[in-house]
């Protein structure tokens, strides 16, 4: 028995360890530290129905145990991603989770329709989160009926299961999951990063060339915790589990919350092999927890509440 | 490219805050071109994040040993300062695309220009040439004669003019004026430079059309390997005139001139 081996809509995952959208470009990039044929999927970066230039440098700034990032959506347009980024994975056996972005709701549908035929793509992440672009991004995960609506429209042409991409920069992100789960999503991913800045002393500017940007690191965990828990509680789709996730112990405190897969950003910035540490330290931290299995724990999780 | 624990063999420092740090490690014979750069981890520090990247100043395949030269500024390059000999620092690397050396041949005028905190890739490239019979002449720039560092280290391998902001040592101002002055009356085969900004603008302006000129560029990275797209700059293809975005750890940070909007 594979005590890592988890089943989720669209995906039958080795383990539950997957690099997040944008922190592993369409990975070819990691494939020269190790075999990312280990990975339990792969999230690959943003694509868009045209390509994409994102904002002005500087892009990155870092923060206490975090890092803000105004990266802007930069990507070479679904055109080439299926041409060029998509073929390039096909030799590593590891599935494939695209992340979709739009400035509106048929720029979605159309990149939803063209990358959901790619032999690799098992799933959809709709990013109707992401805080750094003027139109569209977070628009979409900021308000119940048009998340809901974007979420139906898709589902309507994908050929694979959509996971939606919930922003943590709501007031209150239980009704979101609500009407997402209700509007037909196969999954929840969470959580995208959250609004954040930093002001250089010397300059007296903001550090970012976008002024805000996106907080992501072990800052942010405990609000990925919390708000995976409130989701969980209420909804009937697995979630995806994301925000500062650094060591095994990361791992396995989203699964308390109620994830069922967990996926690793900016850790992979500090340590180029943080991902295949995870899957290989795993095993024995579940011993020492009494873990058996992963998905007994995600049924033992639903189970108590 | 690989991630390791590089033993420091020795770290001192050159001026204030100014430190070469000697490692030694398997990732050196992977090191053939000057110009790559590691990426750093702050040893102790584990509330930074981010690796900082800073350029190989020398390599030695012979010892499997290479120094960086950095300045002590922020939180992550003190926290670096504090290690110590038989410590060790966790790099990535080598990284980047470095300065193309392989063409330079017997008898030809190899320029490298560099200011302050820039020049420590630029010893390699004047090393490497003046070991191919290249004669080297070096332009280097610093704020003062405090933090000046490697004269001698360059004066053994060819002549060398320098200018301090302050005109506490050799030419009063920036490097630019003495560009202005010598580059006239001199036929550079190949030309390496490193620095800030204006410097780097001077001397794509000055070399635009020549094949054998480069420049290195500096922009905030996270993960150093071109996954993020974090640390783009505008380039243009010399021949289609159209712009493209290029990530400056992986297709860069040496490129030739005539080609980045810097
Ligand atoms: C390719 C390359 C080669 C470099 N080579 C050298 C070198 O040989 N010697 C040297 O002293 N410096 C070099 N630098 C600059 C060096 O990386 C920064 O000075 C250093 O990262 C600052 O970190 P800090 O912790 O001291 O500053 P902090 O202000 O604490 O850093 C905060 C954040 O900003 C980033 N950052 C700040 N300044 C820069 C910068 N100029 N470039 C990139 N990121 C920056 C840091 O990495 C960090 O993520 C190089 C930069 C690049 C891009
Ligand atoms: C540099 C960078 C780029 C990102 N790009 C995307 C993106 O293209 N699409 C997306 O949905 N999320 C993107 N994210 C968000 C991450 O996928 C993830 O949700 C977030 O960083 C929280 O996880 P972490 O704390 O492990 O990094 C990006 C994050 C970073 C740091
Ligand atoms: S720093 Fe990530 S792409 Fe260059």
């Amino acid at each position: 028995m594979n005590r890592l081996a988890v089943e989720l809509p669209g995906l039958s995952l080795k383990n539950p360890i997957m690099p997040a959208s944008g922190c592993f470009g369409f990975g070819a990039e990691y494939a020269k530290f190790y075999d990312i044929s280990q990975l339990g999927a792969i999230m690959v970066k943003a694509a868009t129905l045209e390509p994409r230039d994102g904002n002005p440098t500087p892009r990155v700034a870092e923060t206490p145990s975090g890092m803000l990032n105004a990266i802007g959506l930069q990507n070479p347009g679904i055109e080439e991603i299926m041409s060029d980024k998509l073929p390039a994975l096909e030799r590593f056996d590891v599935p494939i989770i695209a992340n979709v972005a739009g400035y509106t709701i048929d720029d979605y549908t159309s990149v939803c329709e063209r990358i959901s035929q790619a032999p690799n793509v098992k799933a959809i992440e709709l990013n109707i989160s992401c805080p750094n672009v003027k139109q569209g991004g977070i628009t979409f995960g900021t308000d119940k009926d048009v998340a809901a609506d974007l979420t139906y429209r898709v589902k309507q042409i994908a050929n694979v299961p959509v996971y939606v991409k919930l922003s943590p920069n709501v007031t209150d992100i239980v009704p979101i999951a609500k009407e997402v789960e209700a509007a037909g999503a196969d999954g929840l991913s969470m959580i995208n990063t959250l609004l954040g800045m930093r002001i250089d002393l010397k300059t007296r500017q903001p550090i970012l060339a976008n002024q805000t940007g996106g907080l992501s690191g072990p800052a942010i965990k405990p609000v990925a915790i919390r708000m995976i828990k409130q989701v969980s509680e209420v909804v009937n789709i697995p979630i995806i589990g994301m925000g500062g996730v650094y060591t095994v112990d990361d791992v396995l405190e989203m699964y308390m919350a109620g994830a069922s897969a967990v996926a690793v950003g900016t850790a992979n910035f500090t340590d180029p092999l943080i991902c295949p540490k995870l899957i290989e330290g795993l095993p024995q931290r579940m011993d020492e927890l009494g873990i058996e299995s992963l998905a007994k724990l995600i049924q033992e999780v639903k189970e108590a509440r | 490219m690989k991630q390791e624990n590089m033993k420091i063999i020795e770290q001192k420092m050159l001026a204030p805050n100014i430190f070469e740090m000697t490692l030694e490690g398997l990732i050196v014979q992977e090191m053939l071109v000057p110009g790559q750069f590691l990426h750093c981890q702050p040893p102790t520090r584990s509330d930074l994040l981010l690796r900082r990247p800073i350029s190989i100043s020398s390599i030695d395949l012979k010892t499997s040993q290479c120094k960086l030269i950095y300045r002590a500024e922020g939180a992550g390059t003190k926290d670096m300062s504090q290690l110590s000999a038989n410590e060790t620092l966790d790099v990535l690397g080598p990284l980047g695309n470095g300065f193309p050396v392989e063409d330079i041949s017997e008898g030809e005028l190899v320029i490298v220009v560099g200011g302050g905190i820039g020049i420590p890739p630029l010893y390699e490239v004047a090393r490497q040439a003046r070991l191919r019979g290249a004669q080297v002449m070096a332009f280097l720039g610093f704020a003062s004669k405090d933090v000046m560092f490697y004269l001698e280290e360059f004066q053994a391998l060819g002549d060398v003019h320098v200018s301090t902001d302050d005109g506490s040592y050799g030419t009063n101002g920036h490097l630019g004026i003495i560009l202005d002055e010598i580059l006239p009356q001199i036929e550079p085969s190949a030309v390496y430079s490193c620095g800030p900004t204006p410097l780097l603008a001077k001397v794509d302006q000055y070399f635009e059309e020549h094949p054998r000129a480069y420049v290195s560029l500096e922009e905030r990275m996270a993960c150093g390997v071109g996954a993020c797209a974090a640390c783009v700059c505008q380039t243009k293809d010399k021949k289609t005139k159209k712009m493209r975005l290029k990530k400056v750890c992986d297709e860069g940070p040496v490129f030739a001139t005539g080609v980045v909007n810097i």
